[in-house]
């Protein structure tokens, strides 16, 4: 096999076939399985949330992850914040000519690793390789398929949230962003930290589990924390607001944020959770989640009130107050 | 944070916001000329801790809020010609100029990169020599003297396809401008980071012949109380003058070697100000020994005036007539995502960061 991938294996033919069988079949550890258009899923429940995004995301490795990992984490989550048990998903990618083969294998490596981490199954797949130029490397869909143990279909509603329930994240927000514009270079800064990139359906399973009044689940990704608070306010219609001095930020994020213009509040995360709950359960909802490694640093940032519907107002450390609105295009940096 | 966390300390804040209150037996009107400290303002939410009797008002402190239309329209101009790379500072992609933004070119194929400073600009003529790298110099005296550094490698190591389109801008004459305009105002937040540069020596002027209070102020909680505080005090006991609260980094001569190489390079023009008009001596552009370097002359550009949307009122928004809210196109015709008016564009402009972080007022 070549060192590149090259049209030809897109062109369905030996080479394709060749690529599939070596990078994708055996690591996906569907060894045994003729070939065939379809996957043949068993699934006896009535009831199975279904999900698909897909990853541009540029560079394609970076600290703490690469595309490969991004992409099973990030359906995964999606999934799993729908109160579903994930169990199966599918991987298509469209790759640039030219493409190095043994990035291929390392992107497939760690898709495989995070499918094992997660308990689900890589099932059904598709690759197209296009001319050089007419994708920036390599583009990965997922698509998934989760099922339920118990109703939960409220839970991205927000239809059962009320007045006092508390707001908690599982941890430190903004570090996936930071990771990716420190690998980008662009600005001559070494950056040490860590994508947050996890799947966090065990962390969210275990939560589910517990019998809490869970009523609100969201992952906090692009737009950040405050998109998905904005976005809640609107949905519930009331109030919510947020102690912004309890708000997990790295003393590294929010120091690049200091130098960039930035507010953590609005930057990426790809393992982070927002979850509402009845007020009596909010300790227990915190315990539960430092027994997992990705809920070390949750905390509780805030509630939900009747004042200002609709609206996220933020207490700011200094006592002050401010209205938080969606992300609105990139955060750029300032220039003076 | 060490060195953040002191600034923004709550018993400080809450013990001058307290403070503050004796001051209550006038309205007082401060205007900050700076967009680092009208999002400073909005980001900590400064105004709901001030008494109602003391008013903000976000000036013309935004460069590229107050970069006219028709700078906008030479970058694409320029943009458009064959081998041209145009350097620029993140926030400028976005402004709206006549028909066009320098994003949209760049999805439409134009070479665009964003920097994020003048001499990676430079960077980027010495490593493509066969393409001609317009750098697009924006910012009052914060950025100049940057842009002033590079022209002068350029100089000395004979870089000729380096280029500099200037728009900047010069602080005193825009607040003098501001205070012949009646606008009602009682005291300035001078900015922090221009006054770094330039010392506080350029405000005597103004308590001297107007009779308003300045301040030179820093960009944490803390500085823009203390700040506040001083100015309400300097207005209460009619005591006006111009006073360094941020001391750490300013001083009354500022940065003597910047400014040398800042009037090496360029000299004073007159100059058009986004919603306000033309200002004499506000814009700097080359001297002459740099016209080499001077993209508006070698590229034949001529930046004129230009006409805006008739109903926004960005230009009485940086004078500090009006504020965001009162405009019909806020927040329903003109966002963020699309801006109409410049304000909106920038982070740091008024608008923008009234609709981002709109506070209790």
């Amino acid at each position: 096999m070549s060192d590149f991938i090259t049209l030809n294996h897109g062109s369905g033919g030996r080479a394709s076939l060749d690529l599939i069988k070596s990078i994708f079949i055996k690591p996906f550890g569907n060894n045994n399985t003729v070939l065939s258009d379809s996957a043949i899923l068993n699934i006896p429940e009535d009831r199975i949330a279904f999900t698909t995004d897909s990853f541009v995301i540029d560079p394609i490795f970076f600290p703490g992850g690469d595309i490969g990992k991004l992409a099973v984490c990030g359906t995964i989550n999606d999934l799993s914040v729908s109160g579903a048990v994930p169990k199966f998903i599918t991987a298509s990618f469209i790759i640039e000519e030219g493409f190095p083969v043994n990035d291929l294998k390392k992107i497939v490596i760690s898709m495989v690793k995070q499918a094992k981490v997660a308990n689900i199954k890589i099932v059904a797949g598709d690759t197209k390789v296009v001319h050089k130029g007419k994708c920036d490397k390599i583009f990965i869909n997922t698509t998934g398929i989760g099922v339920f143990e118990k109703d939960y279909s409220f839970i991205s509603t927000g239809e059962k949230v009320e007045v006092n329930d508390k707001i908690i994240v599982n941890g430190f927000l903004g570090d996936h962003s930071i990771a990716v514009l420190g690998a980008r270079n662009e600005m001559d800064l070494k950056v040490s930290i860590l994508s947050d990139c996890a799947c966090l359906n065990e962390l969210i399973q275990n939560l589910i589990k517990a019998n809490l009044r869970i009523r609100f689940m969201r992952d906090v990704t692009r737009g950040g924390l405050a998109t998905v608070l904005t976005e809640l306010a609107e949905i519930i219609k009331l109030g919510v607001e947020l102690d912004e001095i309890n708000i997990p930020v790295r003393e590294s994020v929010n120091g690049l944020c200091e130098i960039l213009g930035f507010d953590p509040l609005y930057l990426a995360n790809e393992g982070k959770v927002l979850i509402v709950v009845h007020c009596e359960d909010a300790d227990k909802v915190i315990k539960i989640l430092n027994k997992n490694p990705l809920g070390l640093e949750s905390k509780i940032i805030g509630e939900i009130v009747s004042e200002h519907p609709k609206i996220v107002v933020g207490k700011t450390q200094i006592g002050g107050k401010r209205i938080l609105n969606m992300l609105q295009g990139e955060q750029l940096p300032r220039i003076c | 944070m060490k060195f953040i966390d002191e600034y923004r300390d709550f018993e400080i804040v809450q013990n001058i916001s307290k403070k503050l209150r004796k001051y209550n037996d006038r309205e007082i009107s401060l205007m900050e000329v700076c967009g680092g400290h009208t999002m400073a303002i909005h980001r900590f939410g400064i105004s709901s801790l001030l008494p109602e009797n003391i008013k903000l008002i976000s000036g013309p402190g935004c460069p590229v809020c107050v970069s006219g239309i028709g700078f906008i329209d030479s970058a694409i101009e320029c943009s458009k010609i064959k081998d041209v790379i145009i350097a620029t500072y993140g926030d400028l992609v976005r402004v709206p100029g006549s028909k066009s933004s320098l994003e949209e070119e760049k999805s439409k194929g134009a070479d665009i990169r964003i920097v994020y400073s003048s001499l990676e600009a430079l960077k980027i003529a010495k490593s493509n020599k066969n393409k001609k790298v317009v750098f697009l110099g924006i910012g009052f005296e914060t950025t100049a003297p940057g842009s002033a550094v590079a022209i002068q490698i350029a100089y000395k190591e004979n870089i000729s396809n380096f280029y500099l389109l200037s728009a900047h801008k010069i602080m005193p004459p825009v607040m003098e401008a501001l205070l012949n305009d009646r606008v009602k105002l009682d005291g300035f937040i001078c900015p922090g980071h221009v006054s770094t540069i330039t010392g506080s020596n350029i405000y005597n002027f103004i308590p001297k012949k107007y009779k308003i209070a300045c301040v030179v102020t820093g960009f944490e909680p803390t500085d823009l109380m203390q700040s506040i505080f001083m100015l309400a005090k300097q207005i209460n006991t009619k005591d006006q003058k111009v006073e360094i609260q941020y001391s750490r980094t300013v001083t009354k001569q500022g940065n003597l070697k910047a400014q040398e190489i800042m009037n090496e390079v360029f000299e004073a023009q007159n100059d058009l100000w986004r919603g306000i008009g033309e200002i004499p001596k506000s814009g700097l552009k080359l001297k002459g020994k740099y016209k080499n370097f001077d993209a508006e002359k070698v590229f034949n550009l001529r930046i004129v005036f230009k006409n805006e949307n008739p109903n926004c009122i960005c230009g009485d928004i940086l004078r500090g007539l009006k504020k965001p809210t009162e405009c019909k196109l806020f927040s329903k015709v003109c966002s963020p995502e699309n801006p109409i008016g410049a304000c909106m564009v920038s982070s740091e402009g008024a608008c923008h960061a009234y609709y981002k972080y709109y506070s209790y007022e």
